[in-house]
Protein backbone atom coordinates (compact mmCIF):
# COMPACT_ATOMS: atom_id res chain seq x y z
CA UNK A 1 0.00 0.00 0.00
CA UNK A 2 1.49 3.09 -0.81
CA UNK A 3 2.08 5.55 1.92
CA UNK A 4 2.38 9.42 2.30
CA UNK A 5 3.69 10.85 5.96
CA UNK A 6 3.08 7.25 7.28
CA UNK A 7 -0.76 6.60 6.72
CA UNK A 8 -2.45 4.97 3.63
CA UNK A 9 -3.69 7.31 1.68
CA UNK A 10 -7.19 5.41 2.16
CA UNK A 11 -7.20 6.29 5.17
CA UNK A 12 -6.75 10.56 4.47
CA UNK A 13 -10.06 10.59 3.19
CA UNK A 14 -12.77 12.01 4.92
CA UNK A 15 -14.16 9.46 7.61
CA UNK A 16 -18.20 10.08 6.95
CA UNK A 17 -17.00 9.72 2.80
CA UNK A 18 -15.34 6.47 3.40
CA UNK A 19 -18.18 5.37 5.12
CA UNK A 20 -20.89 6.52 2.75
CA UNK A 21 -21.43 2.71 0.38
CA UNK A 22 -21.51 3.19 -3.05
CA UNK A 23 -24.78 2.73 -4.72
CA UNK A 24 -26.45 -0.81 -5.21
CA UNK A 25 -27.05 0.06 -8.84
CA UNK A 26 -23.87 0.03 -9.80
CA UNK A 27 -23.79 -3.55 -10.52
CA UNK A 28 -27.34 -3.35 -12.68
CA UNK A 29 -25.40 -1.13 -15.65
CA UNK A 30 -22.98 -3.66 -15.97
CA UNK A 31 -25.93 -6.10 -16.43
CA UNK A 32 -27.06 -3.99 -19.58
CA UNK A 33 -24.01 -3.29 -21.23
CA UNK A 34 -24.59 -4.96 -24.82
CA UNK A 35 -27.90 -5.96 -24.87
CA UNK A 36 -30.20 -4.37 -27.00
CA UNK A 37 -33.12 -5.83 -25.96
CA UNK A 38 -33.71 -4.36 -22.77
CA UNK A 39 -36.55 -2.22 -21.83
CA UNK A 40 -35.99 -0.06 -18.82
CA UNK A 41 -38.28 0.90 -16.11
CA UNK A 42 -35.43 1.88 -14.47
CA UNK A 43 -34.97 5.83 -15.69
CA UNK A 44 -35.93 8.51 -13.58
CA UNK A 45 -36.37 10.61 -16.14
CA UNK A 46 -39.19 11.53 -18.83
CA UNK A 47 -38.88 10.16 -22.12
CA UNK A 48 -40.32 13.05 -24.24
CA UNK A 49 -37.52 14.90 -25.48
CA UNK A 50 -37.30 19.11 -23.77
CA UNK A 51 -39.92 21.26 -25.66
CA UNK A 52 -38.53 22.50 -28.87
CA UNK A 53 -39.42 26.24 -27.83
CA UNK A 54 -36.95 25.26 -24.57
CA UNK A 55 -34.09 23.73 -27.07
CA UNK A 56 -34.37 26.78 -29.53
CA UNK A 57 -34.23 29.44 -26.98
CA UNK A 58 -31.23 28.00 -25.66
CA UNK A 59 -29.67 27.39 -29.04
CA UNK A 60 -30.30 31.64 -29.56
CA UNK A 61 -28.85 32.33 -26.49
CA UNK A 62 -25.35 30.24 -27.83
CA UNK A 63 -25.83 32.45 -30.86
CA UNK A 64 -25.42 35.76 -28.84
CA UNK A 65 -22.74 34.63 -27.01
CA UNK A 66 -24.63 34.63 -23.80
CA UNK A 67 -21.95 32.28 -22.02
CA UNK A 68 -20.93 34.74 -18.75
CA UNK A 69 -21.50 34.11 -15.27
CA UNK A 70 -25.02 35.48 -13.75
CA UNK A 71 -25.35 36.85 -10.47
CA UNK A 72 -25.09 34.26 -7.58
CA UNK A 73 -28.80 34.20 -7.38
CA UNK A 74 -29.65 33.94 -10.94
CA UNK A 75 -31.44 35.61 -13.31
CA UNK A 76 -33.55 38.11 -12.06
CA UNK A 77 -36.48 37.50 -14.54
CA UNK A 78 -36.36 34.33 -13.93
CA UNK A 79 -36.24 34.74 -9.73
CA UNK A 80 -39.24 36.67 -10.86
CA UNK A 81 -40.83 33.90 -13.09
CA UNK A 82 -40.28 31.43 -10.22
CA UNK A 83 -41.98 34.04 -7.73
CA UNK A 84 -45.08 34.45 -9.67
CA UNK A 85 -45.19 30.49 -10.58
CA UNK A 86 -45.48 29.33 -7.27
CA UNK A 87 -48.55 30.77 -6.79
CA UNK A 88 -50.36 28.10 -8.43
CA UNK A 89 -49.25 25.64 -5.89
CA UNK A 90 -50.26 28.07 -3.09
CA UNK A 91 -46.78 30.19 -2.17
CA UNK A 92 -46.96 33.95 -2.38
CA UNK A 93 -42.82 35.11 -2.16
CA UNK A 94 -40.95 37.97 -3.42
CA UNK A 95 -38.26 36.60 -6.16
CA UNK A 96 -35.70 37.93 -3.47
CA UNK A 97 -36.43 34.79 -1.58
CA UNK A 98 -35.22 32.51 -4.87
CA UNK A 99 -32.06 30.98 -5.31
CA UNK A 100 -31.31 29.57 -8.63
CA UNK A 101 -29.53 26.47 -8.12
CA UNK A 102 -27.70 23.82 -10.16
CA UNK A 103 -30.51 21.13 -10.04
CA UNK A 104 -32.56 19.92 -6.70
CA UNK A 105 -29.78 17.98 -5.76
CA UNK A 106 -27.48 21.38 -4.98
CA UNK A 107 -30.44 22.98 -3.32
CA UNK A 108 -30.79 20.28 -0.86
CA UNK A 109 -27.33 20.43 -0.31
CA UNK A 110 -27.19 23.98 0.92
CA UNK A 111 -30.07 23.33 2.40
CA UNK A 112 -28.89 20.91 4.36
CA UNK A 113 -25.22 22.55 5.26
CA UNK A 114 -26.89 26.11 6.11
CA UNK A 115 -29.26 24.04 8.59
CA UNK A 116 -27.09 21.76 10.78
CA UNK A 117 -24.72 21.64 13.00
CA UNK A 118 -22.92 18.94 13.74
CA UNK A 119 -25.19 15.84 15.43
CA UNK A 120 -28.40 17.30 14.49
CA UNK A 121 -31.22 14.71 13.60
CA UNK A 122 -32.60 15.07 10.43
CA UNK A 123 -35.89 12.88 10.18
CA UNK A 124 -36.43 11.16 6.39
CA UNK A 125 -39.69 9.04 5.75
CA UNK A 126 -38.22 5.95 3.84
CA UNK A 127 -38.48 5.22 1.06
CA UNK A 128 -37.21 7.95 -0.37
CA UNK A 129 -34.86 9.62 -3.07
CA UNK A 130 -31.25 7.83 -2.59
CA UNK A 131 -29.55 11.69 -2.22
CA UNK A 132 -31.37 12.70 1.24
CA UNK A 133 -29.08 10.30 3.73
CA UNK A 134 -26.13 10.98 2.60
CA UNK A 135 -26.36 14.45 1.87
CA UNK A 136 -27.69 15.05 5.37
CA UNK A 137 -24.26 12.51 6.79
CA UNK A 138 -21.65 14.42 4.76
CA UNK A 139 -23.06 18.09 6.09
CA UNK A 140 -22.88 16.19 9.65
CA UNK A 141 -26.14 15.41 10.43
CA UNK A 142 -27.56 12.60 11.69
CA UNK A 143 -30.48 11.15 9.57
CA UNK A 144 -32.85 8.95 11.50
CA UNK A 145 -34.70 6.77 9.01
CA UNK A 146 -38.71 6.63 9.24
CA UNK A 147 -40.31 3.66 7.52
CA UNK A 148 -43.14 4.17 5.69
CA UNK A 149 -44.20 0.83 4.24
CA UNK A 150 -46.28 -0.94 3.25
CA UNK A 151 -49.04 2.33 2.80
CA UNK A 152 -46.35 4.90 2.51
CA UNK A 153 -48.42 7.21 4.33
CA UNK A 154 -47.28 9.67 6.76
CA UNK A 155 -49.56 11.62 9.57
CA UNK A 156 -48.88 12.75 12.63
CA UNK A 157 -49.51 9.65 14.46
CA UNK A 158 -46.30 8.35 12.70
CA UNK A 159 -44.22 11.25 13.03
CA UNK A 160 -44.86 11.70 16.73
CA UNK A 161 -43.22 8.86 17.14
CA UNK A 162 -39.72 10.33 16.62
CA UNK A 163 -39.92 14.06 18.48
CA UNK A 164 -38.01 11.67 21.01
CA UNK A 165 -35.18 12.40 18.65
CA UNK A 166 -35.03 15.81 19.23
CA UNK A 167 -34.85 15.93 15.69
CA UNK A 168 -34.39 19.82 14.07
CA UNK A 169 -35.22 19.05 10.11
CA UNK A 170 -37.88 16.99 8.20
CA UNK A 171 -37.20 16.28 4.12
CA UNK A 172 -40.30 15.46 2.52
CA UNK A 173 -40.80 14.84 -1.23
CA UNK A 174 -44.52 14.50 -2.74
CA UNK A 175 -45.12 13.49 -5.32
CA UNK A 176 -42.74 10.91 -4.11
CA UNK A 177 -40.05 9.34 -5.86
CA UNK A 178 -40.04 5.91 -5.63
CA UNK A 179 -43.89 5.24 -4.12
CA UNK A 180 -45.58 7.63 -6.10
CA UNK A 181 -47.68 8.99 -3.31
CA UNK A 182 -48.83 12.69 -2.53
CA UNK A 183 -49.79 14.15 0.41
CA UNK A 184 -53.30 16.07 0.26
CA UNK A 185 -54.39 18.68 2.85
CA UNK A 186 -54.98 16.84 5.40
CA UNK A 187 -51.96 15.20 5.25
CA UNK A 188 -49.70 18.25 5.47
CA UNK A 189 -52.06 19.75 8.00
CA UNK A 190 -50.85 17.17 10.40
CA UNK A 191 -46.93 17.33 9.40
CA UNK A 192 -46.95 20.80 9.93
CA UNK A 193 -48.52 20.48 13.10
CA UNK A 194 -46.06 17.61 13.94
CA UNK A 195 -43.53 20.36 12.79
CA UNK A 196 -44.70 23.21 15.09
CA UNK A 197 -45.13 20.82 18.23
CA UNK A 198 -41.15 20.14 17.70
CA UNK A 199 -40.15 23.33 16.31
CA UNK A 200 -38.68 21.87 12.87
CA UNK A 201 -38.04 23.36 9.74
CA UNK A 202 -39.19 20.86 6.70
CA UNK A 203 -37.08 20.44 3.25
CA UNK A 204 -40.39 19.79 1.24
CA UNK A 205 -38.71 18.37 -2.15
CA UNK A 206 -41.58 19.23 -4.92
CA UNK A 207 -40.07 18.52 -8.17
CA UNK A 208 -42.67 16.52 -9.79
CA UNK A 209 -45.27 19.21 -8.41
CA UNK A 210 -46.70 19.45 -11.89
CA UNK A 211 -46.91 15.52 -12.15
CA UNK A 212 -49.50 15.47 -10.51
CA UNK A 213 -52.69 13.58 -11.13
CA UNK A 214 -55.17 13.23 -7.79
CA UNK A 215 -56.28 16.69 -7.37
CA UNK A 216 -53.61 19.41 -7.08
CA UNK A 217 -50.14 20.06 -5.72
CA UNK A 218 -50.37 21.85 -2.57
CA UNK A 219 -46.82 23.12 -1.37
CA UNK A 220 -46.15 22.93 2.42
CA UNK A 221 -45.38 26.38 3.11
CA UNK A 222 -48.40 27.62 1.90
CA UNK A 223 -50.22 26.77 5.27
CA UNK A 224 -50.44 28.86 7.98
CA UNK A 225 -47.11 30.17 9.42
CA UNK A 226 -45.50 27.43 7.33
CA UNK A 227 -43.68 29.92 4.70
CA UNK A 228 -40.78 30.78 7.53
CA UNK A 229 -40.10 27.30 7.97
CA UNK A 230 -40.14 25.81 4.70
CA UNK A 231 -37.26 25.24 2.31
CA UNK A 232 -39.42 24.73 -1.42
CA UNK A 233 -36.89 22.85 -4.12
CA UNK A 234 -38.04 22.33 -7.03
CA UNK A 235 -36.39 22.30 -10.75
CA UNK A 236 -37.16 22.02 -13.79
CA UNK A 237 -35.96 18.29 -14.61
CA UNK A 238 -39.14 16.35 -14.65
CA UNK A 239 -42.08 18.88 -16.08
CA UNK A 240 -39.80 20.03 -19.07
CA UNK A 241 -37.57 16.97 -19.13
CA UNK A 242 -33.87 19.06 -18.92
CA UNK A 243 -32.65 16.56 -16.44
CA UNK A 244 -29.68 16.91 -18.15
CA UNK A 245 -29.61 20.60 -17.76
CA UNK A 246 -28.78 20.41 -14.07
CA UNK A 247 -31.68 23.46 -13.10
CA UNK A 248 -33.35 23.83 -10.19
CA UNK A 249 -34.59 26.86 -6.98
CA UNK A 250 -34.88 26.58 -3.67
CA UNK A 251 -37.63 28.78 -1.88
CA UNK A 252 -37.03 30.05 1.82
CA UNK A 253 -37.20 32.77 4.13
CA UNK A 254 -34.77 35.24 4.07
CA UNK A 255 -32.29 34.33 6.61
CA UNK A 256 -32.47 30.42 5.59
CA UNK A 257 -32.02 31.43 1.47
CA UNK A 258 -29.13 34.01 2.25
CA UNK A 259 -27.31 31.39 4.34
CA UNK A 260 -27.87 29.20 1.49
CA UNK A 261 -26.65 31.51 -1.09
CA UNK A 262 -23.55 31.79 1.01
CA UNK A 263 -22.75 28.61 0.81
CA UNK A 264 -23.70 28.87 -3.19
CA UNK A 265 -21.63 31.51 -4.32
CA UNK A 266 -18.13 29.43 -3.03
CA UNK A 267 -19.37 26.27 -3.94
CA UNK A 268 -21.16 26.73 -7.51
CA UNK A 269 -21.25 30.47 -7.95
CA UNK A 270 -23.98 30.18 -10.52
CA UNK A 271 -26.25 28.06 -11.66
CA UNK A 272 -25.31 27.68 -15.77
CA UNK A 273 -26.87 30.15 -17.56
CA UNK A 274 -27.71 28.30 -21.54
CA UNK A 275 -30.42 26.20 -18.17
CA UNK A 276 -30.96 28.95 -16.79
CA UNK A 277 -32.31 31.11 -20.13
CA UNK A 278 -33.98 27.61 -21.16
CA UNK A 279 -35.86 27.44 -17.60
CA UNK A 280 -36.97 30.66 -18.55
CA UNK A 281 -38.51 29.75 -21.54
CA UNK A 282 -40.04 26.68 -19.80
CA UNK A 283 -42.15 29.07 -17.81
CA UNK A 284 -43.72 30.60 -20.31
CA UNK A 285 -45.03 26.64 -21.63
CA UNK A 286 -48.48 26.83 -21.64
CA UNK A 287 -50.46 24.76 -18.95
CA UNK A 288 -52.28 22.79 -21.84
CA UNK A 289 -48.77 21.41 -22.86
CA UNK A 290 -48.16 20.82 -18.90
CA UNK A 291 -51.89 19.10 -19.47
CA UNK A 292 -51.12 17.33 -22.32
CA UNK A 293 -48.24 15.50 -20.67
CA UNK A 294 -50.07 14.63 -17.14
CA UNK A 295 -52.67 13.01 -19.77
CA UNK A 296 -50.35 11.06 -21.16
CA UNK A 297 -48.63 10.05 -17.86
CA UNK A 298 -51.78 8.84 -16.44
CA UNK A 299 -53.18 6.68 -19.06
CA UNK A 300 -49.63 4.61 -18.71
CA UNK A 301 -50.19 4.60 -15.08
CA UNK A 302 -53.46 3.29 -15.04
CA UNK A 303 -52.46 0.82 -17.89
CA UNK A 304 -49.41 -0.05 -15.75
CA UNK A 305 -50.95 -0.71 -12.76
CA UNK A 306 -54.18 -2.25 -13.89
CA UNK A 307 -51.84 -5.30 -15.68
CA UNK A 308 -49.33 -5.42 -12.99
CA UNK A 309 -52.08 -5.36 -9.86
CA UNK A 310 -52.84 -8.68 -11.98
CA UNK A 311 -50.06 -9.94 -10.49
CA UNK A 312 -48.39 -7.98 -7.71
CA UNK A 313 -49.64 -5.81 -5.48
CA UNK A 314 -49.21 -2.40 -6.07
CA UNK A 315 -50.86 1.30 -4.63
CA UNK A 316 -51.92 2.93 -7.41
CA UNK A 317 -49.57 6.43 -7.70
CA UNK A 318 -51.23 9.90 -7.15
CA UNK A 319 -48.18 11.88 -9.02
CA UNK A 320 -44.61 11.59 -10.63
CA UNK A 321 -43.93 8.32 -13.10
CA UNK A 322 -42.92 5.80 -10.57
CA UNK A 323 -45.11 2.48 -9.33
CA UNK A 324 -44.00 0.56 -6.70
CA UNK A 325 -45.24 -2.71 -6.27
CA UNK A 326 -44.80 -4.97 -3.76
CA UNK A 327 -42.98 -8.84 -4.85
CA UNK A 328 -42.73 -10.20 -1.69
CA UNK A 329 -45.32 -13.08 -2.56
CA UNK A 330 -42.30 -13.71 -5.19
CA UNK A 331 -40.16 -14.76 -2.54
CA UNK A 332 -37.40 -12.59 -3.93
CA UNK A 333 -35.45 -10.38 -2.74
CA UNK A 334 -35.59 -7.04 -4.13
CA UNK A 335 -32.08 -7.24 -5.65
CA UNK A 336 -32.86 -10.59 -7.03
CA UNK A 337 -35.99 -10.41 -8.52
CA UNK A 338 -34.48 -6.68 -10.45
CA UNK A 339 -31.35 -8.97 -11.13
CA UNK A 340 -33.62 -11.90 -12.69
CA UNK A 341 -35.78 -9.79 -14.53
CA UNK A 342 -33.44 -8.02 -15.97
CA UNK A 343 -30.98 -10.84 -17.17
CA UNK A 344 -34.04 -13.58 -18.25
CA UNK A 345 -36.83 -11.16 -19.74
CA UNK A 346 -34.29 -7.94 -20.51
CA UNK A 347 -36.41 -5.74 -18.06
CA UNK A 348 -34.83 -3.45 -15.96
CA UNK A 349 -36.57 -1.81 -12.49
CA UNK A 350 -34.73 -0.43 -9.34
CA UNK A 351 -34.46 -2.93 -6.61
CA UNK A 352 -36.59 -1.11 -3.97
CA UNK A 353 -33.97 -1.40 -1.14
CA UNK A 354 -32.07 1.02 -3.28
CA UNK A 355 -34.57 3.70 -1.21
CA UNK A 356 -33.93 3.06 2.08
CA UNK A 357 -34.30 -0.46 4.32
CA UNK A 358 -38.25 -0.43 4.27
CA UNK A 359 -38.10 -0.53 0.44
CA UNK A 360 -36.85 -4.47 0.15
CA UNK A 361 -39.06 -6.50 -1.13
CA UNK A 362 -40.27 -3.74 -3.27
CA UNK A 363 -39.23 -2.70 -7.23
CA UNK A 364 -39.46 0.65 -8.39
CA UNK A 365 -40.82 0.69 -11.86
CA UNK A 366 -41.16 4.27 -13.79
CA UNK A 367 -43.44 4.48 -16.49
CA UNK A 368 -41.96 6.98 -18.66
CA UNK A 369 -42.31 5.14 -21.46
CA UNK A 370 -44.13 5.17 -24.98
CA UNK A 371 -47.25 2.98 -24.50
CA UNK A 372 -46.01 0.16 -27.25
CA UNK A 373 -42.57 -0.50 -25.16
CA UNK A 374 -44.62 -0.26 -21.93
CA UNK A 375 -47.20 -2.97 -23.34
CA UNK A 376 -44.21 -5.22 -23.68
CA UNK A 377 -42.43 -4.52 -20.26
CA UNK A 378 -45.64 -5.01 -18.27
CA UNK A 379 -46.13 -8.64 -20.61
CA UNK A 380 -42.37 -9.76 -19.63
CA UNK A 381 -43.03 -8.82 -15.91
CA UNK A 382 -46.30 -10.41 -15.80
CA UNK A 383 -44.74 -13.50 -16.99
CA UNK A 384 -41.73 -13.46 -15.15
CA UNK A 385 -43.94 -13.31 -11.90
CA UNK A 386 -45.95 -16.09 -13.15
CA UNK A 387 -43.14 -18.63 -13.46
CA UNK A 388 -41.76 -17.49 -10.41
CA UNK A 389 -44.90 -17.61 -8.35
CA UNK A 390 -45.51 -21.25 -9.99
CA UNK A 391 -42.14 -22.54 -8.73
CA UNK B 1 -61.52 15.71 -19.55
CA UNK B 2 -64.39 13.32 -20.87
CA UNK B 3 -63.07 9.26 -20.68
CA UNK B 4 -65.19 9.55 -24.21
CA UNK B 5 -62.56 12.76 -25.04
CA UNK B 6 -59.80 10.99 -24.00
CA UNK B 7 -60.62 7.74 -26.16
CA UNK B 8 -60.84 10.04 -29.35
CA UNK B 9 -57.16 11.47 -27.98
CA UNK B 10 -55.99 8.23 -27.55
CA UNK B 11 -57.39 6.74 -30.93
CA UNK B 12 -55.98 9.82 -32.65
CA UNK B 13 -52.21 9.14 -31.49
CA UNK B 14 -52.26 5.33 -32.14
CA UNK B 15 -56.00 3.49 -33.44
CA UNK B 16 -54.03 -0.17 -33.58
CA UNK B 17 -54.60 0.14 -29.45
CA UNK B 18 -57.20 -2.40 -28.46
CA UNK B 19 -60.20 -1.86 -26.70
CA UNK B 20 -59.03 -3.43 -23.80
CA UNK B 21 -55.55 -1.58 -23.71
CA UNK B 22 -57.44 1.59 -23.97
CA UNK B 23 -60.13 0.59 -20.99
CA UNK B 24 -57.07 -0.08 -18.85
CA UNK B 25 -55.64 3.51 -19.73
CA UNK B 26 -58.72 5.19 -18.83
CA UNK B 27 -60.55 3.38 -16.38
CA UNK B 28 -63.20 1.91 -18.49
CA UNK B 29 -64.05 -2.08 -19.00
CA UNK B 30 -63.74 -3.68 -22.67
CA UNK B 31 -67.11 -3.34 -23.66
CA UNK B 32 -67.99 0.29 -22.25
CA UNK B 33 -64.74 1.51 -24.37
CA UNK B 34 -66.22 -0.84 -27.64
CA UNK B 35 -69.82 0.94 -27.02
CA UNK B 36 -68.09 4.23 -26.93
CA UNK B 37 -66.29 4.09 -29.62
CA UNK B 38 -69.24 2.25 -32.05
CA UNK B 39 -71.05 5.11 -30.92
CA UNK B 40 -68.59 8.02 -32.06
CA UNK B 41 -68.04 5.70 -35.69
CA UNK B 42 -71.71 6.00 -36.16
CA UNK B 43 -71.92 9.53 -35.07
CA UNK B 44 -69.52 10.26 -37.90
CA UNK B 45 -67.07 11.62 -35.01
CA UNK B 46 -64.73 8.93 -35.65
CA UNK B 47 -64.49 9.21 -39.84
CA UNK B 48 -62.00 6.67 -40.56
CA UNK B 49 -58.82 4.53 -39.32
CA UNK B 50 -55.71 5.86 -41.57
CA UNK B 51 -51.94 4.49 -41.78
CA UNK B 52 -49.26 7.39 -42.07
CA UNK B 53 -46.93 5.77 -44.99
CA UNK B 54 -43.71 7.22 -45.66
CA UNK B 55 -44.42 6.30 -49.26
CA UNK B 56 -40.59 8.02 -50.51
CA UNK B 57 -38.73 5.14 -48.35
CA UNK B 58 -40.43 2.19 -50.89
CA UNK B 59 -39.69 4.14 -53.52
CA UNK B 60 -43.06 4.92 -54.32
CA UNK B 61 -43.07 8.28 -55.66
CA UNK B 62 -46.28 10.51 -55.76
CA UNK B 63 -46.09 13.89 -56.71
CA UNK B 64 -48.24 16.14 -54.37
CA UNK B 65 -49.05 20.16 -55.62
CA UNK B 66 -50.44 22.86 -53.48
CA UNK B 67 -52.55 24.83 -56.07
CA UNK B 68 -53.43 28.14 -54.75
CA UNK B 69 -57.48 29.35 -56.86
CA UNK B 70 -59.12 32.24 -56.97
CA UNK B 71 -62.61 31.95 -57.81
CA UNK B 72 -65.49 34.80 -58.67
CA UNK B 73 -68.33 34.26 -56.69
CA UNK B 74 -71.67 34.81 -58.35
CA UNK B 75 -75.44 35.03 -56.51
CA UNK B 76 -75.76 31.25 -57.95
CA UNK B 77 -72.39 29.86 -57.12
CA UNK B 78 -71.64 30.48 -53.24
CA UNK B 79 -67.61 29.11 -51.98
CA UNK B 80 -69.31 25.46 -50.68
CA UNK B 81 -70.90 25.26 -54.48
CA UNK B 82 -67.37 25.62 -55.90
CA UNK B 83 -65.92 23.40 -53.10
CA UNK B 84 -67.58 20.68 -53.23
CA UNK B 85 -66.98 20.64 -56.92
CA UNK B 86 -63.42 20.52 -56.48
CA UNK B 87 -63.31 18.19 -53.66
CA UNK B 88 -65.19 15.49 -55.48
CA UNK B 89 -62.28 14.99 -57.74
CA UNK B 90 -60.48 11.64 -56.30
CA UNK B 91 -56.83 12.97 -57.39
CA UNK B 92 -57.69 16.19 -54.93
CA UNK B 93 -56.13 15.52 -51.59
CA UNK B 94 -57.51 18.34 -49.45
CA UNK B 95 -59.44 21.42 -50.04
CA UNK B 96 -59.24 24.36 -47.86
CA UNK B 97 -61.05 27.79 -48.06
CA UNK B 98 -58.34 30.16 -47.41
CA UNK B 99 -57.59 33.78 -46.49
CA UNK B 100 -54.84 36.05 -48.86
CA UNK B 101 -54.86 36.63 -52.12
CA UNK B 102 -56.52 33.47 -53.07
CA UNK B 103 -59.60 31.43 -51.94
CA UNK B 104 -58.82 28.59 -52.10
CA UNK B 105 -55.48 25.87 -51.19
CA UNK B 106 -56.15 22.54 -53.18
CA UNK B 107 -54.04 20.04 -52.72
CA UNK B 108 -53.37 17.72 -55.19
CA UNK B 109 -52.09 14.30 -55.46
CA UNK B 110 -50.30 12.60 -58.66
CA UNK B 111 -48.14 10.28 -60.09
CA UNK B 112 -46.21 12.36 -61.75
CA UNK B 113 -45.60 16.42 -62.64
CA UNK B 114 -47.35 15.96 -66.29
CA UNK B 115 -50.15 14.46 -64.41
CA UNK B 116 -50.58 17.13 -61.43
CA UNK B 117 -50.55 19.59 -64.22
CA UNK B 118 -52.64 18.15 -66.52
CA UNK B 119 -55.70 17.64 -64.47
CA UNK B 120 -55.22 21.22 -62.61
CA UNK B 121 -55.31 22.50 -66.63
CA UNK B 122 -58.10 20.28 -66.96
CA UNK B 123 -60.30 19.72 -64.54
CA UNK B 124 -59.32 22.92 -62.33
CA UNK B 125 -58.81 26.14 -64.65
CA UNK B 126 -61.55 25.29 -66.35
CA UNK B 127 -64.65 25.75 -63.67
CA UNK B 128 -66.29 28.64 -64.78
CA UNK B 129 -65.87 30.05 -60.76
CA UNK B 130 -62.43 29.97 -61.27
CA UNK B 131 -60.45 33.07 -62.56
CA UNK B 132 -57.01 32.02 -62.07
CA UNK B 133 -54.62 29.33 -60.39
CA UNK B 134 -50.81 29.35 -59.28
CA UNK B 135 -49.26 25.90 -58.38
CA UNK B 136 -46.63 25.34 -56.16
CA UNK B 137 -45.25 21.24 -56.16
CA UNK B 138 -43.94 20.19 -53.61
CA UNK B 139 -40.38 19.21 -53.04
CA UNK B 140 -39.79 17.34 -50.11
CA UNK B 141 -42.18 17.02 -46.62
CA UNK B 142 -40.79 17.07 -43.39
CA UNK B 143 -43.93 16.98 -41.29
CA UNK B 144 -47.26 15.39 -41.68
CA UNK B 145 -50.32 15.23 -40.17
CA UNK B 146 -48.26 16.36 -36.72
CA UNK B 147 -45.60 13.85 -37.44
CA UNK B 148 -41.98 14.31 -37.86
CA UNK B 149 -40.38 12.57 -41.35
CA UNK B 150 -37.41 12.74 -40.27
CA UNK B 151 -35.41 11.10 -37.32
CA UNK B 152 -32.45 13.40 -35.40
CA UNK B 153 -33.31 12.63 -31.88
CA UNK B 154 -32.41 9.57 -29.76
CA UNK B 155 -33.25 8.08 -26.44
CA UNK B 156 -29.71 8.63 -24.61
CA UNK B 157 -31.02 8.03 -20.94
CA UNK B 158 -29.32 5.50 -19.12
CA UNK B 159 -30.70 2.32 -18.26
CA UNK B 160 -30.60 3.07 -14.36
CA UNK B 161 -30.88 6.39 -12.70
CA UNK B 162 -32.43 6.83 -9.10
Amino acid sequence: MRRTGGSPLSRRINERVQEIKPSGIRKFFELVIGRRDVISLGVGEPDFQVPWNIRESMIYSLEKGWSSYTSNWGLKELREGIADYYKKFGVDVSYENVLITTGVSEGLDLALRALINPGDVVLIPEPCYVAYKPLTFLAYGEPVSIPTTPNFDINYDVLNRYSKFDPKILIINYPNNPTGVTYDKKTLEEIADFVFENDLIVISDEIYAELTYRGKHLSIASLNGMEDRTVILNGFSKAYAMTGFRIGYAIASDEIIQAMTKIHQYCMLCAPITSQIGALEALKLREEELDRIRAEYMRRRNFFVKRIGKVLEVRKPDGAFYAFPCIKDTGLSSEEFAERLLIEKGVAVVPGNAFGECGEGYVRCAYALEMERLKVAVERIVDFVESVKSK
Amino acid sequence: MSKELEILRILEENARLSAREIGDMVGLSEDEVKEIIKKFEDEGVILKYKTLIDWEKVGEENVYAIIDVRVTLTREKSYDDIAKRIAKFPEVHAVRLISGDYDFQVVVKGKSLKDVAFFVAEKISTLPEVRDTFTHFVLRSYKEEGVLLFKDEEDRRLAFVP
